[in-house]
């Protein structure tokens, strides 16, 4: 360790130093931003992939009857477009996002562990290969749904070891990864950059971290229980054996119910950041947002059997995980309404960034309410395991979780490349998706409440309006992507004649460390801690001096 | 790396290997809360000590029977009454038939089962064949018993009680067992 500090030391001296030449720099980096890029671009190959397989599902629900693919392809399409757009999607993009921006927004040169980053980041590629490797295995790919519910899912043929072992590797990654941003949070902000200081986007993933560090070993114990159930004779989910499978479900929403905050805390920091910034107002209640975070956080833990009402359990216990469910609601709640209050006469434009960031709020709380809803448990016998379940989850990860990613990346991106994407094809970029996102999910909760189960290729006619709009919507959003990556990779590259020459602080009304350092960003940043004023704070904060300047009237 | 970083990577470290330690405590701890509550309806698969209590005459519960066999099987299994008519507090026998229709010797566990859960740990059973593994030659046919009593605790508002019997192969027997078959 002494040895590594030594010589840390001597590189940060060194003027000229930058990443090395070729395809070895990514392959050895622990550089927080080569990481941050590396785990964005493998976040958007994952996204590509999960959506090719929800254009198979969709595609084959277009029309009743079975057209394109058969029922046990379309189980392997289900279970595996959920295991990539979670663990390969959706984390690993929030990952990205913390390794580029927490060090620049506390203010220190690089995470804690840069060498756990490199080797968090590359286990991901060879955790894919194993899982994507499934498909092409006699027996397909795991087809018992991403939840692994026993004992269906111990049938799963040779793919089963597959799928365990990429789960642990997924676990692992996020573990080292959760493990990084904490240890980085909490021990090397800068000077003066206090926990009630920080950027609403290091609060959230400081949680997230301590979220992903409690459960994801959990989900980790219970994949090895499946696995030794399937081929070391134990019983933990056997019934023959004394064993319950409803247990499984017990323990894997214990992990469950907290990783969906995991895919949804940070990007409650993202719309934290980008609403101030284009309302050119300080945020309204900071304090509450964090303490609103951290409940957020702790309930998540006591609501687990929310999922799982039918399973039959003491009417006691419906009624507690009801209510513990309905508690979530406050302080949801109240962040919408800081979100909404930080508008409130604010001298707003709507770039990029702010479209997604104010769709979100919109489209997020759409899946809240049908979320309340999922939480009455005599009618969650009715919605259980139906389109109605499909579309909130979805209002919740796509408008909500993925429209904050790419507000993220709007919005950082001329800071991370020095060139100003292009806001005309931003824009439609933003239409299209908000538009076909909506026709996509927005038809599934009435099918639902009509009685379409998901997980099905099949369904009654009566069902077939709403599944035609909703092909429609998913080919339709789909498309609408690849203008995004042509405008992010435009501004990598330099292509259209886009040039560097931004101003440090890209947008006017930002404020943050990161917005104190050249655009884009030099590849080590910080290696002096920077002195932090208080125009950098306002932003996170509702100081005296910031409630004087937009006093109300 | 300083000194507060190593130690608080040490500590999370720490909290990893603990939760995988919780994820496997929390299966004695769901045993328990079955064993205390009859949770999922999870029966005792030992026999009850049958001692006598008051028979509750002023009250009269419907036993069902129902039966299952895992995975598809076309093991004949059934109970030969449908339904019985108990007071709380009375002894009852009855009795299953079960006979293998599978070309080969096997060996059968049966799981019981009971709803609605709240009756589970008032079903008191001094015989049952759940109790043991049920050997059945090729061909072989059983009738076999299960003595049952419903405390007088049951809750009032409960009238009907569902016992549920399912049969599972003990594969790993079943295999030691196979060689001897293609001699027979």
């Amino acid at each position: 360790m002494a040895h590594h500090d030594h010589a840390h030391d001597d590189h940060a001296h060194d003027e000229h130093h930058g990443p090395e030449k070729g395809i070895m720099r990514w392959i050895k980096t622990t550089n927080h931003k080569d990481l941050g890029t590396l785990y964005l671009f493998f976040a958007f190959t994952m996204f590509f992939i999960g959506g090719l397989m929800s254009l198979v599902i969709r595609a084959e629900l277009f029309h009743p009857g079975l057209q394109f693919v058969d029922p046990e392809f379309f189980n392997q399409m289900t279970t595996m477009h959920a295991l990539v757009m979670i663990f390969g999607g959706v984390m690993p993009a929030w990952v990205g996002l913390a390794n580029w921006m927490v060090p620049m927004m506390i203010g220190c040169s690089d995470l804690a562990l840069p060498r756990i980053n490199n080797w968090g980041f590359w286990i991901l590629p060879f955790a894919f290969a194993m899982l994507l490797g499934t498909l092409f295995m006699e027996g397909g790919a795991p087809a018992g749904g991403w939840t692994m519910y026993p004992p269906l899912v111990l049938q799963t043929g040779n793919a089963f070891p597959f799928l365990i072992f990429a789960v642990h590797l997924m676990g692992v990654s996020s573990i080292t990864g959760a493990i990084n941003v904490a240890v980085t949070i909490l021990n090397m902000r800068a000077p003066g950059m206090s926990l009630l200081k920080m950027p609403l986007f290091v609060w959230t993933w400081l949680i997230t971290a301590y979220l992903l560090i409690a459960v994801m070993p959990v989900l980790a114990g219970a994949v090895t229980m499946l696995l030794t159930d399937k081929y070391f004779l134990t019983s933990f989910f056997t019934a023959s054996g004394g064993g319950d499978p409803v247990m499984f479900q017990h323990i894997f929403w214990f992990f469950g119910h907290p990783e969906v905050y995991i895919l949804i805390l940070p990007a409650f920091g993202i719309v934290s950041t980008i609403i101030p910034t284009f309302a050119r107002k300080a945020l309204f209640g900071y304090d509450s947002m964090v303490y609103a975070v951290a409940s957020i956080a702790f309930l998540s833990f006591i609501v687990w059997a929310h999922h799982m009402f039918t399973v039959g359990m003491p009417l006691a216990g419906e009624l507690f995980f009801m209510f513990a469910t309905m508690l979530i609601a406050v302080p949801t709640g109240v962040k919408v309404f800081n979100w909404v209050a930080t508008m409130w006469k604010g001298s707003m434009t709507f770039e990029s960034p702010m479209l997604f960031a104010l769709a979100f709020v919109f489209l997020f709380t759409i899946g809240g309410f049908s979320g309340l809803m999922l939480a009455i448990t005599p009618v969650d016998f009715q919605y259980h395991d139906t389109y109605f379940v499909v579309a909130h989850f979805h209002y919740v990860l796509v408008p909500g979780a993925v429209f904050a990613i790419l507000a993220g990346v709007y919005y950082w991106i001329p800071k991370w490349t020095g060139r100003m994407y292009s806001e005309k094809w931003g824009k439609i970029h933003f239409w299209l998706s908000a538009i076909f996102i909506n026709i996509t999910f927005f038809p599934q909760h009435f099918a639902g409440l009509a009685g379409m189960q998901r997980r099905v290729p099949d369904y009654a006619v009566q069902f077939v309006d709403w599944n035609v709009w909703s092909t429609i919507g998913a080919f339709g959003f789909f498309l609408a992507q690849f203008i995004f990556i042509f405008n992010m990779l435009a501004c990598c590259y330099g292509w259209f004649g886009r040039k560097q020459g931004l101003p440090d602080r890209v947008w006017e009304g930002a404020h943050g460390l990161e917005w104190t350092v050249p655009s884009p960003a030099p590849y080590h940043t910080f290696e002096v801690p920077p002195v932090i004023s208080d125009n950098e704070v306002t932003a996170a904060h509702d100081s005296v001096d910031a409630l004087d300047k937009h006093k109300l009237s | 790396m300083d000194i507060g970083a190593r130690r608080s990577t040490f500590k999370f470290v720490l909290v990893v290997v603990g939760m995988f330690g919780f994820g496997f405590a929390l299966v004695p701890m769901y045993n328990a809360l079955c064993d205390a509550i009859g949770l999922n309806g999870k029966v005792k698969m030992q026999a009850s000590v049958a001692e006598p209590v008051q028979v509750d005459t002023s009250r009269t519960v419907t036993v069902q029977f129902v039966t299952t066999v895992n995975g598809g099987r076309t093991w004949e299994f059934r109970a030969e009454e449908a339904s019985v008519k108990v007071h709380p507090g009375e002894m009852r026998a009855v009795k299953f038939y079960a006979r293998n229709t599978e070309g080969r010797d096997l060996i059968a566990q049966a799981v019981p089962n009971v709803a609605p859960m709240q009756a589970a740990k008032h079903m008191r059973k001094t015989d049952c064949f759940c109790f043991n593994q049920q050997p059945f030659a090729a061909g072989e046919e059983k009738h076999m018993p299960v003595v049952f009593m419903l405390d007088p605790a049951l809750p009032k508002d409960v009238d009907t009680v569902t016992l549920s019997y399912t049969f599972f192969e003990v594969e790993q027997v079943a295999h030691q067992g196979a060689p001897a078959q293609p001699k027979i």
